[in-house]
């Protein structure tokens, strides 16, 4: 009976010793826009590699870069860069973010699928943000007053938006605020006179009509060429170069077969 | 005598465990939370109507959260009184033994629903039809939360009204059966009365839960943070604030700190609430002698 129970902590130490090489597990954790990606990403590098241990955790951007300050995640999952605060509380902590960008990302304007607008410009969707136009009249539409829709602040949609289209003005205070980009597009697809903003995504969801900015409507091809106003890149922070596990998996997604997924989730390939 | 002595104190520690969270969670909230002031000024804070706590030039005044969760709770009133005091009165004064038996558990049922299920269903069922039926802009809004409220709240007003009418003694209605009032004018001017007071309870910690309650308006008020015009304006109360910011928050800077504030803010209202609540219902059983 000894020798068995010597036996048993033997192996579990001689195992503990091999886990490294094995069953590696990796965290990541961060923004919503990010989350498809990584989750279709992560599913099938483990269908690949079974010992691979990787969990897929959203929270918003802000969450993800904290937790990766903290180092409870091995990837955060950002739609925004790091802000200097962060980068400092980083830095403070001994940790090394590493920016890596892995797709593209385009905020979508969108409306109700009933509404006759079809086109705004970057001004006039500034001015609708921030309060200076209230009316749809006042865009050649109905004399109906605009809901606006709007993310919360914890999103990292919210702040691409704010910088992209508000130049870092503030959003009206009657702005509805939604937790997700499916929250908006639910809203809007129920609210006849309703505006809003999600990423590129979500704009096929059905009661939704995307809107030409600056006469280019958004898609995978105007996004990454820029050409589309409100591009963005996502990325997936790290804590130093990208090691083990961590390589493996950016390298799997930025591979083609990865960039395939990224897709086929309805963002912008890199290549 | 050893092992009771044992017993003893493990029992005592268990009950004194809850003074111990009550404790930690009170100096928590006001250690992370007392740190704002040094920035921001009460009175700036209170009675502030911006709140833009993400931005560069951060804005941290409350006035429009305290304003929406005043609001939606008022509103809620307007709907789990009616409700459930007329629920209460019902299933105590003239429901039968079976309607009793099959009432009372039902009430209880609609209490142990989650939140987060009540949320949904005003998101998806109850605020679009409210939109269509009062033909107002947006469904998701102060008053379909209200509504939500108020019917979450019906459980705890309707028993605690319940039991206060069940704690009049029968000699008072006998009393009044006696001097020849009927059903009706003894339930008015008799029954309702020795009951006031715990009924007033009742309402007061239905306003209590309607004001704490958190996911539901979350989900449903619509997050804008303006002082309201209207009853179908989107408002932000305090504790949705709370919720959809804190994941965001970097832990230590003034953001943090002022949500753990509003966070003081409302364990005060709460905890005055409570006292009201107790003060009114120890009232209500020296009033009676009875059901101490």
């Amino acid at each position: 009976m000894k020798s068995l129970t010597k036996i048993i902590i033997l192996a579990a130490i001689l195992a503990g010793l091999a886990a490294p090489s094995y069953a590696e597990s990796i965290v990541i954790e961060g923004s919503t826009t990010v989350l498809p990606i990584a989750q279709r990403a992560a599913e099938e590098f483990m269908n690949k590699d079974s010992a691979a241990d990787i969990s897929v955790r959203g929270g918003g951007s802000g969450v993800g870069i904290a937790s990766l300050i903290a180092k409870t995640c091995d990837i955060a999952d950002a739609s925004r860069a790091m802000k200097d605060q962060e980068l400092e509380q980083a830095v403070a902590r001994g940790v090394d973010p590493v920016a890596n960008v892995v797709a593209m990302d385009g905020i979508a304007m969108v409306v109700n699928s009933s509404n006759p607008i079809d086109a705004l410009t970057k001004q006039q969707v500034k001015d609708i943000f921030t309060g200076k136009i209230s009316y749809w009249s006042e865009l050649g539409g109905a004399n109906e007053p605009i809901v606006v829709v709007s993310r919360d602040s914890a999103s990292g949609t919210f702040e691409s938006f704010g910088e992209l289209a508000l130049d870092k003005q503030k959003v009206r205070k009657d702005a509805l605020m939604e937790a997700s980009n499916g929250a908006v597009a639910s809203t809007i697809a129920r609210t006849p006179n309703a505006i809003g903003y999600v990423g590129l995504g979500f704009i096929s969801t059905s009661g939704l009509k995307p809107l030409a900015l600056n006469g280019v409507m958004p898609s995978k091809k105007t996004v990454l060429s820029k050409k589309y106003a409100l591009s963005r890149p996502l990325f997936m922070y790290t804590n130093g170069k990208p090691q083990g596990l961590v390589k493996d998996f950016l390298d799997f997604v930025l591979s083609k077969e990865g960039q395939a997924l990224v897709g086929e989730e309805g963002y912008v390939e890199l290549n | 005598m050893v092992k009771e002595k044992i017993y003893k104190w493990l029992f005592c520690i268990l009950a004194f465990s809850s003074l111990f969270f009550l404790l930690g969670i009170t100096v928590i909230l006001f250690k992370e939370g007392l740190p704002v002031f040094k920035q921001v000024s009460l009175p700036h804070f209170l009675f502030g109507r911006d709140w833009y706590p993400t931005h560069e030039e951060a804005e941290f005044g409350i006035l429009p959260l305290i304003v929406a969760s005043v609001w939606v709770t008022l509103g809620a009133m307007f709907f789990c009184v009616p409700l459930g005091i007329g629920s209460a009165l019902y299933i105590n004064e003239l429901a039968t033994e079976r309607q009793k038996a099959f009432l009372k558990p039902l009430v209880e049922i609609l209490a142990g629903i989650p939140s987060v299920v009540y949320g949904f269903f005003g998101m998806a069922i109850a605020a679009p039809f409210l939109q269509r039926l009062l033909n107002i802009p947006v469904g998701l809004c102060a008053f379909t939360a209200s509504l939500i409220l108020g019917i979450m709240a019906v459980p705890t007003v309707c028993s605690i009204a319940e039991d206060a009418l069940n704690c009049v003694p029968r000699s008072f209605r006998e009393a009044s059966f006696a001097l020849g009032a009927n059903r009706w004018q003894t339930l008015v001017k008799v029954v309702v009365p020795a009951a006031g007071s715990g009924i007033s309870t009742a309402v007061i910690l239905g306003m209590s839960r309607a004001i704490g309650e958190t996911m539901t308006v979350l989900m449903v008020s619509g997050g804008a943070a303006v002082i309201p015009k209207s009853i179908f304006d989107p408002v932000r109360p305090m504790t949705s604030t709370i919720a959809a910011e804190m994941g965001e928050a970097v832990v230590g800077s003034l953001h943090y700190q002022s949500l753990f504030a509003i966070g003081i803010i409302l364990f005060l209202i709460t905890f005055i609430f409570n006292i009201i609540a107790e003060l009114v219902s120890r009232r209500f059983r020296i009033k009676l002698g009875l059901c101490g």
